[in-house]
């Protein structure tokens, strides 16, 4: 079951538009991270998905319910939902006051709402500080708190705006294994913001990049990281080879592109005679000599001219012709004995060699 | 050792100097001094003020508890305080709205005409704010009218009074209390609001218990203007006696004597009462937030 639909959603402030044109489908029971750099209105549309403020224009249905045509609903639908914001935001009450928060303005019975807070508590790992000021305790057990101060309000969906932004990882790796429990015990519809690129690839079934106001590609995480479908979003998820090319001709299953005299061949179809190859470094393999046995389209020799150790990884440039930066971990790089000026032998599957189209560019 | 130096010091006049500087510490910084002094000398004309008639009148104690034991000046001081309270009372009810909407609209042509009305009876002469009062509640008014059709008359009678509080103090009142809004921020509310409240619970549950600090000191500085008026008011309500209009007739009438025992009177029972209203910020509920 769908359910959030949202058609050519528009929304500016003032002069200046955050969000045009996006289009979003979300699935009962999915987790979908947005990723995008900051500013590009993944917050913003967090908020509007959210209802809390309506959109200038475009069509939303949420639970089936058109909240364009019918404003009544609105607060029906958002206590159906629950939000965890980037900044931990506690009020200066008891941990308890905060987590029942949500249930008291629903009119729940106070023994109802004292089951649930201590339960929801619990399942923070919090019990202690029931009593215990809010704002006295740390940012990331602030944000435990406000995270339970949602969940006892069972959301059907779960917006997450940067939930982690601002944590240490014990406490980022506490709510990622909440939130991913609760997706598949109670079936909780995830929604998570982030720039994070490594935690959207871990706990999201569905990634959705947004560039500048708009959602640029939505997909599989493998998807988004191998093809991306241009250059921004290509950049944005951190590959290291966007190299321009021409294609030159088709063989067999493959296409044959050609930068710099270098032939190289892609699994993917062509999508226009100038193109763009999208290789992420760690596909590329490095050898000190000719591989008796590789199973790779691509073999060539290269030099190597620069070498930039990267905390696990070392970024090894090396020239074919054009360059490539390949992604060896520091533990390889040592084995090859890499040095500048080394030969070495390269190895690449066509199935790593994404094409785009070049547009203008 | 430092006082074994100074007590072989050839010159006691010199000791002195160093201990006055030690006193004041190694620098004088000569700029806040400056400052203190002139400071100090607006300071002093109240001061001053307040000794001269303080002298004066506690010279006198027997004529002092005579005037201010009587039944027309405690009534007027009750009547000056009440009214002032109805009116702080009704630009609660009516400002705290406009607050709010102030506080949270963006900036507009309609935003900026609104806040200029609202400041208006700062700017105005208190005679011909209490003309615009006396103009659209008298009789003939366009207000008073229809309003002394129903039987709520104006003129010469309490709500008048009232009406011309409530004008001269609004702006005091609303300035502080957006003031107060503004300064909780949005998040919060976007908080409350993804828990499940509504518009107006958040405004109950949040944004309100946050500014109650500017709410009580916005009443209490419209309270301090509304019962200090005088030109405002007597324009439509020279009766009843409000305890300016009292000062002023006893000085026309009876003299100095007896209207400088009603202002030492009201000095003192000012001072008590807003002394003890500034006292009780402190047991106001603190709802601060980490934001």
């Amino acid at each position: 079951m769908t359910v959030i639909e949202a058609h050519n959603i528009r929304k500016s402030y003032g002069s200046l538009e955050v969000l045009h044109d996006v289009d979003l489908s979300v699935e009962e029971g999915e987790i979908l991270a947005l990723i995008g750099p900051s500013g590009s209105g993944k917050s913003t549309l967090l908020r509007l998905l959210d209802l809390i403020e309506p959109a200038n224009a475009g069509e939303l249905s949420v639970f089936g319910v058109d909240t364009v045509a019918d404003h009544g609903t609105w607060l029906d639908l958002r206590r159906r939902m629950g939000m965890l914001f980037q900044r931990p935001i506690v009020f200066n009450s008891s941990v308890y006051d905060n987590v029942a928060m949500g249930l008291r303005y629903r009119r729940a019975p106070g023994d109802n709402i004292d089951r649930k807070v201590k339960e929801a508590l619990e399942a923070v790992g919090l019990s202690r500080y029931i009593k215990s000021r809010a704002i006295d305790l740390s940012g990331g057990e602030q944000q435990r708190v406000a995270l339970s101060r949602v969940l006892v309000t069972d959301p059907e969906i779960l917006f997450l705006d940067e939930p982690t932004a601002n944590l240490d990882p014990t406490s980022t790796a506490t709510i990622e294994a909440i939130v991913t429990r609760l997706n598949r015990e109670a079936d909780m519809t995830v929604l998570i913001s982030t720039h994070d690129l490594a935690q959207g690839q871990r706990l999201a079934d569905r990634v959705g990049v947004m560039i500048e106001g708009t959602i640029a590609q939505t997909g599989p995480s493998r998807e988004i990281f191998r093809e991306p479908k241009n250059q921004q979003i290509a950049r944005f998820v951190g590959v290291q080879n966007i190299i321009p090319a021409r294609v030159v001709s088709r063989r067999g299953d493959f296409t044959v592109v050609e930068a710099r005299e270098k032939e190289i061949l892609s699994a993917t179809p062509p999508p226009a005679d100038e193109v763009k190859m999208v290789i992420r470094g760690e596909d590329i393999s490095l050898h000190r000599r000719k591989p008796g046995y590789e199973e790779a389209e691509n073999l060539f020799p290269a030099t190597v001219t620069a070498i930039e150790p990267t905390a696990p990884f070392v970024n090894v440039t090396v020239r074919c012709g054009c360059d490539l930066v390949a992604l060896v971990t520091a533990r390889r790089a040592e084995a090859l004995g890499l040095h500048e000026g080394m030969e070495v032998w390269v190895s690449l599957q066509a199935k790593a060699v994404h094409l785009i189209p070049r547009k203008g560019a | 050792m430092k006082t074994e130096a100074l007590s072989t010091d050839p010159f006691p006049a010199k000791t002195v100097a160093t201990r006055w500087k030690e006193h004041l510490g190694r620098h004088i910084d000569w700029c806040t001094l400056g400052f203190c002094i002139m400071g100090g000398l607006l300071v002093g004309i109240t001061v001053l003020a307040l000794a001269n008639i303080a002298t004066t009148e506690l010279a006198d104690p027997a004529h002092l508890l005579k005037v201010a034991a009587s039944s027309q000046v405690i009534e007027s001081i009750l009547l000056t305080f009440g009214a002032g309270a109805s009116a702080v009372l009704l630009l609660i009810l009516f400002g705290t709205p406009l607050a709010y909407v102030l506080a949270r609209s963006r900036p507009s042509r309609l935003k900026g005409a609104v806040e200029s009305i609202v400041d208006i009876p700062l700017i105005l002469p208190h005679t011909v704010a209490g003309l615009l009062v006396y103009l659209l509640f008298m009789r003939r008014g366009w207000l008073g009218a229809p309003l002394s059709e129903i039987g709520l008359a104006f003129e010469d009678a309490l709500p008048g009074t009232i009406v011309a509080m409530l004008f001269v103090a609004s702006p005091f009142y609303v300035n502080t209390m957006r003031e107060g809004f503004e300064k909780v921020p949005v998040h919060l509310e976007n908080v409350a609001r993804t828990l499940g409240a509504g518009t107006f619970t958040t405004f109950r549950t949040v944004t309100l218990p946050l500014s109650l600090r500017h709410m009580y000191s916005g009443a209490i500085l419209a309270w301090g203007r509304a019962i200090g008026e005088f030109a405002g008011v007597i324009m439509i309500a020279y009766y009843p006696f409000i305890i300016s209009t009292l000062i002023y007739y006893s000085f026309t009438t009876d003299g100095i004597h007896t209207s400088r025992s009603i202002a030492f009177t009201v000095i003192l029972v000012s001072f008590g009462v807003f002394y003890l209203l500034r006292r009780m910020t402190r047991y106001l509920g603190r709802y601060d937030d980490r934001v």
